[in-house]
């Protein structure tokens, strides 16, 4: 494969969340508004990208039957480690990226592509493959949050679109509503993925 | 290099090894950013304590005290009480405790409102950090305003689909007034 080709499979033909549909918890849970899908697939592509990089480095040295622990003790240092730079660095950041840090660590797609991808390539194609990964679930993300923060709160990135007095189908930012959100989304794009063949 | 062999002396060793220097790692960046942590806080809550009380010209969060449980913060303008900061907190949240600082000027009334830490549902409970949500607040005095979410008989105006976590905001509130309360009895 390319290395473009490694970049542009997460993004569309294997996204995380459309096709794979790994993820699936903070998916449904941080987009009730456009600005927390994006924050999460921002947060989400960034660790996805070192832990790629370190598990690609080091898939020698860790052993077949230990591998996992291995990856999840890597995951799991990196992502405090972004959670204490940011925290003492970046104060503002945190305050709205800050609540999805620690829920990456749980975050199935970081262990896949460990799994997956990343144990079994080198490293340049696995930092494109995270990166790919990352924007692929950041788009997605931030449509899901798009549509319901629209349909639920008349509003898209907190910036007003429909009239204060419109209606609004309240149910859209409950978790029901994400359901509903995500089943309507995977199914247009499988349909838009049939058309295209 | 070939791949390390799964029996048990390479994996014990090559487990050793990740785990000591993940150890390591994080304890080296938990001592060098520990201060800078320290430093953003204590520059977050001079920023609160700013937002939530009218000018003053002293350094309100180095003239802290306890009274209560609760931290607060005297603001003074020419060396002239003019409202006191108070930091409250409530663990009825919907997830995890909420944190706010509440500016009281001298009349008893609440000047400005500023929630420092809440966890709650995106899009639902976080509302309770928006003017929307916060306005009612302004400008009252708790002893004519019912501090209880219009569903349980008070004054407050709950945030939609957010009970709990409006409920817990109340919560915290009270205490601040109750203490707040206590100490200007004193």
């Amino acid at each position: 494969m390319k290395n473009s080709s490694y970049f542009l499979n997460g993004l569309w033909k294997e996204n995380p969340t459309l096709v794979i549909v790994l993820g699936t918890c903070p998916t449904l849970a941080v987009t009730t508004a456009a600005i927390n899908g994006l924050g999460m697939g921002a947060a989400t592509t960034f660790v996805l990208v070192f832990s790629n990089l370190f598990v690609a480095l080091l898939k020698n040295f860790i052993p077949d039957k230990v591998r996992i622990a291995g990856f999840i003790i890597i995951i799991a240092t990196f992502v405090t480690i972004v959670d204490l730079i940011m925290k003492a660095y970046t104060p503002a950041l945190y305050e709205t990226l800050g609540i999805f840090i620690p829920l990456i660590v749980v975050n199935c797609i970081i262990l896949g592509r460990a799994e997956a991808f990343a144990q079994r390539n080198k490293i340049f194609p696995s930092i494109l493959d995270g990166l790919g990964m990352g924007l692929g679930f950041t788009l997605a993300l931030t449509l899901m949050g798009s549509f319901r923060e629209l349909l639920g709160n008349g509003s898209i990135f907190n910036i007003k679109i429909l009239s204060a007095n419109a209606k609004t189908i309240l149910l859209f930012i409950m978790p029901p509503g994400a359901f509903l959100t995500y089943g309507y989304m995977v199914a247009i794009s499988n349909y838009i993925k049939s058309q295209l063949k | 290099m070939k791949k390390l062999e799964s029996n048990l002396k390479n994996m014990f060793l090559s487990m050793l090894l990740i785990c000591s220097v993940m150890a390591f790692a994080l304890a080296f960046v938990y001592t060098s950013t520990k201060d800078e942590i320290e430093k953003a806080n204590k520059e977050k809550e001079i920023q609160a304590v700013a937002q939530v009380l009218p000018k003053f010209d002293n350094e309100p969060v180095n003239e802290k005290y306890i009274s209560d449980g609760l931290c607060f913060y005297p603001a003074k303008l020419n060396g002239k009480i003019i409202g006191i900061a108070v930091k409250s907190y409530s663990d009825k949240g919907f997830a995890g405790r909420i944190e706010i600082m509440v500016g009281f000027t001298t009349d008893n009334k609440i000047f400005n409102i500023k929630v420092m830490e809440q966890k709650e549902t995106p899009g639902l409970g976080t509302k309770m950090t928006e003017p929307l949500f916060l306005n009612q607040f302004y400008g009252k005095n708790l002893e004519n305003f019912k501090l209880i979410v219009k569903k349980d008989g008070g004054d407050v105006d709950a945030i939609t689909a957010a009970t709990i976590s409006s409920r817990a905001f109340c919560d915290a509130l009270s205490k601040a007034y109750n203490a707040y309360k206590n100490y200007i009895s004193k």
